[in-house]
């Protein structure tokens, strides 16, 4: 039996960003005080512990800081996908985050890549945000 | 208000490993057992002088309270006790506990202890599942993350900004190999040459099977002390120098730098409390979870320049003899044993029994002072010391 990749867990800091998922938009926190944006969702800004925040929408384009071949899955339910590729994009909105490379080209990703997100089923209208090559070098 | 030094203050004045390897007969409560008993053994202390206990955590045994389980274990009852989890970083985090609590009057003699059956009590297919869990449960484990996978992103960030080599990284493993056949009691027993940890099987590119620590069943304990009291022990002190940790993040997402970590910060603290710094350096026993961490480590601890790391390493300088500061002389968690906290614990083990000197073949000549660095996380928690056979 084949498991099933895991869904999103929904909790009071980051109901907003998976409900954002499912509508296939990108969320991100800014704190009204001190104008920063993070990642990820919190009760309060890590710059200025300002509880003062809003969720804007990313553009979802970002480059990639670094990233890995995974070879060798730590869960079964990923070991079909291997060979993927786990990255840490660098939002145009300054944010980092940790996505999948998708595409049929994801192998050749290189530290600099344009990306742009994507979204990914994960059951029941569910989705988690991925990332593909979006041509050129940021 | 004033930072109160621990310099001089208390001694390391008892060592012990467990059995070590793939240890069936033992459970994980058990392997901490035999090291505490052994390190008490050689102090030359009994169970009765122990009023003091720290320990860490367990992913194979499902206890809650650890510190207080392995206290009722041992037939214990002291008045100072906790179970801490800082990673990796938690023997170095322990230490620097113990010692306040004695500078404080609040305990005399503490017993340091760490250790798991990872090899034995969960399958391989367990172990790495139970690890996949230091990924954030909500942003980092949907995308199927691991912990080597964490590490290859650090690496291959330290490759483009300093041109580290996969053949740098690979000698890091072989160099601590060969220290590892030096020690009696290494997991590893086998050579392994560069060429090998360069073919092994890939796990997260650009780090293969033999970047990695390994999975051992294992337990270490070390016995704190006053120093007034480590002098009338039987065994020679080791004394603590220099302590100090540093703390950036937890999960790599929110790393603030995949190349500038919190050792720097960790090691300077130290080298203060010491009034010592990189050149007085004669052992170093640093945290090696993967082949790239040591690099970075040696780089941050200024046994060599920024970027330099891997040079460090594939020219010889890490090696015992090598003419530099000799890095992991026991074989570190790539050779002679990783479980769980005990990995770390065993850096200041070997740092103690180099002070003490008589190693053999594993001796670095004339060794007087030594820096422990442990690490927890992914290069989040961040605690270095500097022990001395002599105070400073």
């Amino acid at each position: 039996m084949t498991e099933t990749l895991p869904s999103p867990v929904v909790n009071a800091d980051s109901a907003p960003y998976w409900q954002g998922a499912r509508e296939g938009r990108l969320l991100i926190r800014r704190c009204d005080a001190c104008g920063q944006t993070h990642f990820m969702p919190r009760h309060l800004c890590p710059a200025c512990w300002s509880a003062d925040l809003r969720w804007v929408e990313a553009t979802g384009r970002g480059t990639v800081h670094s990233f890995t071949i995974i070879r060798r899955a730590p869960l079964a339910a990923f070991a079909p996908r291997v060979p993927y590729v786990v990255a840490l994009i660098d939002l145009e909105e300054g944010p980092r985050m940790m996505a999948n490379i998708l595409g049929d080209d994801a192998l050749d990703t290189a530290i600099g890549d344009a990306v742009a997100v994507c979204f990914e089923d994960r059951g029941e209208g569910a989705a988690v945000p991925q990332f593909r090559r979006a041509g050129g070098r940021g | 208000m004033s930072e109160t030094s621990l310099r001089n203050r208390v001694a390391i004045v008892g060592v012990g490993e467990s059995d070590i390897g793939k240890v069936p007969g033992m459970t994980g409560l058990g392997l901490n057992a035999q090291a505490a008993k052994r390190a008490l053994d050689d102090a030359g202390l009994k169970p009765s002088d122990i009023d003091g206990l720290l320990t860490a955590y367990s992913f194979t045994e499902p206890y809650f309270m650890l510190g207080s389980v392995l206290c009722e274990y041992l037939g214990l009852q002291p008045r100072f006790n906790a179970s801490l989890v800082v990673g990796g970083a938690t023997p170095a985090v322990m230490l620097k506990h113990a010692a306040e609590a004695i500078v404080a009057g609040q305990a005399e003699v503490v017993l340091v202890t760490a250790g798991e059956n990872r090899a034995t009590g969960q399958s391989r297919d367990q172990a790495v599942a139970a690890l996949t869990a230091v990924g954030h449960p909500y942003f980092e484990q949907p995308y199927g993350s691991s912990i080597p996978g964490f590490y290859a992103m650090i690496a291959r960030r330290h490759m483009l900004e300093y041109g580290t080599t996969r053949e740098q990284m690979a000698e890091v493993a072989a160099t601590t190999r060969r220290h590892a056949l030096l020690h009696p009691n290494a997991h590893m027993k086998a050579p392994l040459t560069r060429e090998q940890v360069l073919a092994a099987k890939p796990i997260a590119d650009p780090l293969g099977m033999l970047d990695c620590c390994l999975i051992s069943d294992a337990g270490g304990a070390f016995i704190v002390t006053s120093a007034e009291r480590a002098a009338d022990l039987r065994a020679k002190p080791a004394y603590l120098l220099g302590i100090g940790e540093f703390h950036t993040h937890e999960h790599i997402m929110c790393a603030p730098s995949l190349t500038e970590f919190g050792a720097t910060r960790s090691g300077a603290a130290a080298y203060r409390m010491a009034g010592l710094g990189p050149a007085d350096i004669d052992v170093a026993e640093l945290y090696d979870c993967f082949s790239i961490v040591p690099i970075i480590e040696a780089e941050e601890l200024g046994l060599c320049p920024r970027g330099e790391g891997g040079r460090y390493w594939l020219d010889g300088r890490a090696a015992i003899g090598g003419g530099a500061v000799p890095v992991n002389t026991h074989g570190g968690m790539l050779s002679h044993a990783h479980a769980g906290a005990a990995g770390g614990l065993f850096g200041i083990v070997e740092a103690v029994r180099q002070l003490r000197g008589g190693l053999g073949a594993r001796q670095v000549e004339g060794a007087e002072i030594a820096l422990v660095h442990n690490e927890g996380g992914i290069l989040s928690s961040h605690c270095t010391m500097l022990l001395g056979k002599d105070k400073a």
